[in-house]
């Protein structure tokens, strides 16, 4: 074998060298750990010192909610000193388990929120799995029949409309009907075909109004019985499922050459974005009864999802129109150009890129008012953190470490939907990741 | 002084070349003293132009002279204050549907392409057929495959327009642009943000499709192009059509001072 000779000035190799096995040091575990964690002083001593926070952290966690704490007991005289206090008081929480998933809900009716949930998480498992068939049939099915499903099953329909409430459907439908033959008539369009639209709308309308007046033979649960993650639940989904498309007609709105419209789209949102969420809850459930003609009574709920709803489409709007502001000029050029009218143009080309671009700041406002739903409870509606709190106060749980507990319990259940939704919307972006922004 | 109004364009038949006709009754485009402002800034001043169905024109001019802006206006891209633009028999007014109808009949092409980057190179040529002429899928799917074959580069059809050079992304584009069947092409500056060596495969997919008869409108600096395909090469200079010719003339023989100083410039 022809070994190098360093003093040689001509050299042919006659034989090739093998691989061989790179330096323990540099591969496997040992290798990433010298790589990534010690790769310096100033890294070695950061490291330690991370090691060492996070020891403390978990160290007191898992001696509060592991070690120390309390697995059974009938009351909270089992999680009192001397015995126990260090930890937490698991019982408690199986205790109260219920009444944190289902608020006050007639105990009886309980099958079904169960139902609306297992409808619910079955049609999102078939919506966001990739590989599932009709997907589009799950977004159609989770949009329209879940909700009036869900509206139906929790409050037990058989609504009742009498008093003004027809009178009224009857006013505004002919409004709406007269506003849709007459606007086109002054622009000189054929109103034949928004006349038809409006009056599909309107009857879709009312049919589901007739769906909720059918008599199921449930028994009524009134809102003010609903609790616990049944109604964070309630308002934060149908927060997320209004804010989205209303965020987007609002910044597409604001963007109008319209001036009428960009101006109510303006003050529409600058007035909700002005406003403090917990003043909006405030005014809602304190204030609106008083400007309510006699006998009209909208469901505290309501009053609460709605503005909760619009607060929410207000920052969506503006995260929307930043996703629209950073798509270049050619793109909307591009598709006039091929002449593609205005809402092809947005649908197709526009939207589905600017909404990729906002991705995580739409999930971050979905997140935030997932979290912003705990506000209700200052209004009097019981949802988790309410029913956490009001838990808290109970003396026959009376111990030191009672309310503790349950606000971790709190926090671990926020941290796993939200933790969820951020996961899902990263999964998203890569998915729909196509190399050039 | 400036202004040459449009004369009745000859249908040249160079020996060398198929044989590219000019309709003699068949107007494509007419532009009547069109002027446009941006804001108070005139960016052109009474625009002359009539464009035969077949006609080749090339647009040559300083940067900031108005060239893209006039093409631009001819697919209603800018608005024109004065003046009248007809294009195929349609007038351009603020009437939405009449836009509609002259952008299904002008293709254009831009400097930057203007792909739709989350589409793939298929969904590209066969949103515009599908959703504006309604065409079925399967057809607007085989006709997209027969202009990128046209255009070379049928292979690509399932990537996306990021994974595809400059070269071939502006041959896309001229592919989704042909897909609409446009009677009228309009190119601006189609080959100035590729790199050198992308440029002939551009001008080549261009050159062919002069030869199949299209009418096209082109701004671009590439004399060579002009000389080659062109039967009309306009000079603009602020806002304003300075000079017009047929290339031989007006290449060998400008006559305004700011065309000579400008052939100067670019031909050395």
């Amino acid at each position: 074998m022809a070994t190098y000779d360093k003093n040689a000035v001509a050299f042919v190799r006659s034989e090739m060298v093998g691989e061989s096995a790179a330096p323990a040091g540099e591969v496997g575990v040992t290798g990433w750990v010298r790589k990534n964690l010690f790769s310096s002083i100033p890294n070695s001593i950061l490291t330690i010192f991370g090691i060492y926070i996070a020891y403390l952290g978990i160290s007191t966690i898992a001696n509060f909610a592991f070690i120390h704490a309390v697995w059974s007991g009938e009351s909270g005289a089992a999680c009192q000193p001397p015995d126990a206090g260090e930890g937490a008081c698991w019982p408690f929480i199986s205790a109260y388990f219920k009444q944190f998933v289902y608020g006050r809900f007639t105990i009886s009716e309980r099958w079904r929120v169960d139902l609306v949930y297992l409808v619910g998480a079955l049609g999102l498992i078939w919506l966001v799995y990739e590989r599932s068939p009709k997907r589009s049939l799950a977004a159609l099915l989770m949009l329209t029949a879940f909700p009036i499903f869900s509206l139906i099953l929790l409050t037990g329909g058989n609504f009742d409309y009498s008093g003004p409430f027809l009178l009224t459907c009857v006013i505004l439908t002919a409004v709406i009907l007269g506003a849709a033959f007459v606007i086109p008539t002054l622009t000189k369009s054929n109103p034949v075909p928004t006349v038809i639209a409006v009056a599909v709308i309107l009857l879709i309308i009312a049919f589901i109004l007739f769906l909720c007046s059918v008599d199921f033979g449930l028994i009524e649960v009134e809102t003010s019985l609903w609790g616990g993650l049944l109604m964070t639940l309630v308002i934060a989904v149908v927060g997320i499922v209004v804010s989205l498309p209303f965020g987007v007609v609002l910044a597409l709105g604001r963007q109008s050459n319209m001036p009428i419209i960009r101006i109510i789209c303006v003050v529409f949102i600058e007035f909700w974005r002005g406003v403090p969420l917990i003043t909006v809850l405030f005014m809602a459930s304190v204030m609106l009864p008083l400007f309510m003609p006699k006998g009209v009574q909208v469901d505290n709920l309501l009053r609460a999802m709605i503005g909760v709803a619009f607060f929410a489409s207000a920052y969506m709007a503006e995260v929307v129109r930043g996703g629209l502001q950073a798509l270049p000029k050619g793109q909307y050029e591009g598709a006039q150009a091929l002449g593609l009218n205005y809402w092809k143009m947005m649908g197709l080309i526009i939207l589905p890129q600017a909404l990729k671009l906002v991705i995580p700041a739409i999930v971050s406002t979905f997140i935030g008012l997932f979290k912003d739903t705990t506000l209700v409870s200052i209004v009097g509606l019981f949802d988790l953190l309410g029913m956490v709190q009001s838990a808290g106060s109970d003396p026959k749980w009376t111990s030191p470490v009672s309310s503790h507990t349950a606000y971790l319990f709190l926090a671990v259940v926020f941290w796993v939907f939200c933790f969820s939704m951020s996961r899902y919307s990263i999964y998203m972006e890569k998915k729909l990741d196509t190399g050039h922004g | 002084m400036a202004e040459a109004k449009a004369k009745k364009p000859q249908a040249e038949k160079k020996p060398t070349q198929p044989v590219m006709t000019v309709s003699e009754t068949d107007v494509a485009i007419e532009v009547t003293d069109m002027n446009k402002w941006y804001g108070d800034f005139h960016v052109l001043k009474d625009i002359n132009l009539k464009v035969m169905q077949g006609e080749r024109i090339v647009v040559a001019g300083p940067s900031g002279s108005g060239k893209s802006t006039m093409i631009r206006c001819i697919n209603r891209l800018e608005e024109h204050q004065k003046g009248r633009i007809v294009v195929d028999g349609i007038e351009l007014t603020n009437d939405l549907k009449k836009i509609d109808e002259v952008r299904r009949e002008v293709g254009m092409v831009f400097q930057h392409f203007n792909l739709f980057p989350h589409l793939t190179i298929m969904e590209n040529c066969t949103l515009a057929p599908i959703w504006v002429r309604k065409t079925p899928k399967a057809e607007a799917e085989a006709d997209a495959m027969r202009y990128l074959t046209k255009v070379k580069i049928p292979e690509q059809a399932h990537k996306y327009p990021g994974q595809l050079s400059g070269g071939q992304q502006q041959r896309v584009a001229i592919a989704r642009s042909l897909c609409m069947n446009p009677r009228i092409m309009l190119f601006d500056e189609p080959t100035s943000a590729l790199d050198p060596e992308m440029i002939k495969e551009v001008l080549e997919t261009m050159v062919e499709l002069a030869q199949e008869g299209m009418t096209m409108i082109v701004v671009t600096h590439e004399m060579g192009f002009a000389r080659q395909v062109a039967n009309r090469v306009i000079f603009m200079d602020e806002g304003q059509i300075v000079e017009q010719n047929e290339p031989e003339e007006f290449f060998t023989n400008p006559q305004h001072e700011r065309t000579k100083e400008f052939l100067s410039q670019i031909l050395h």
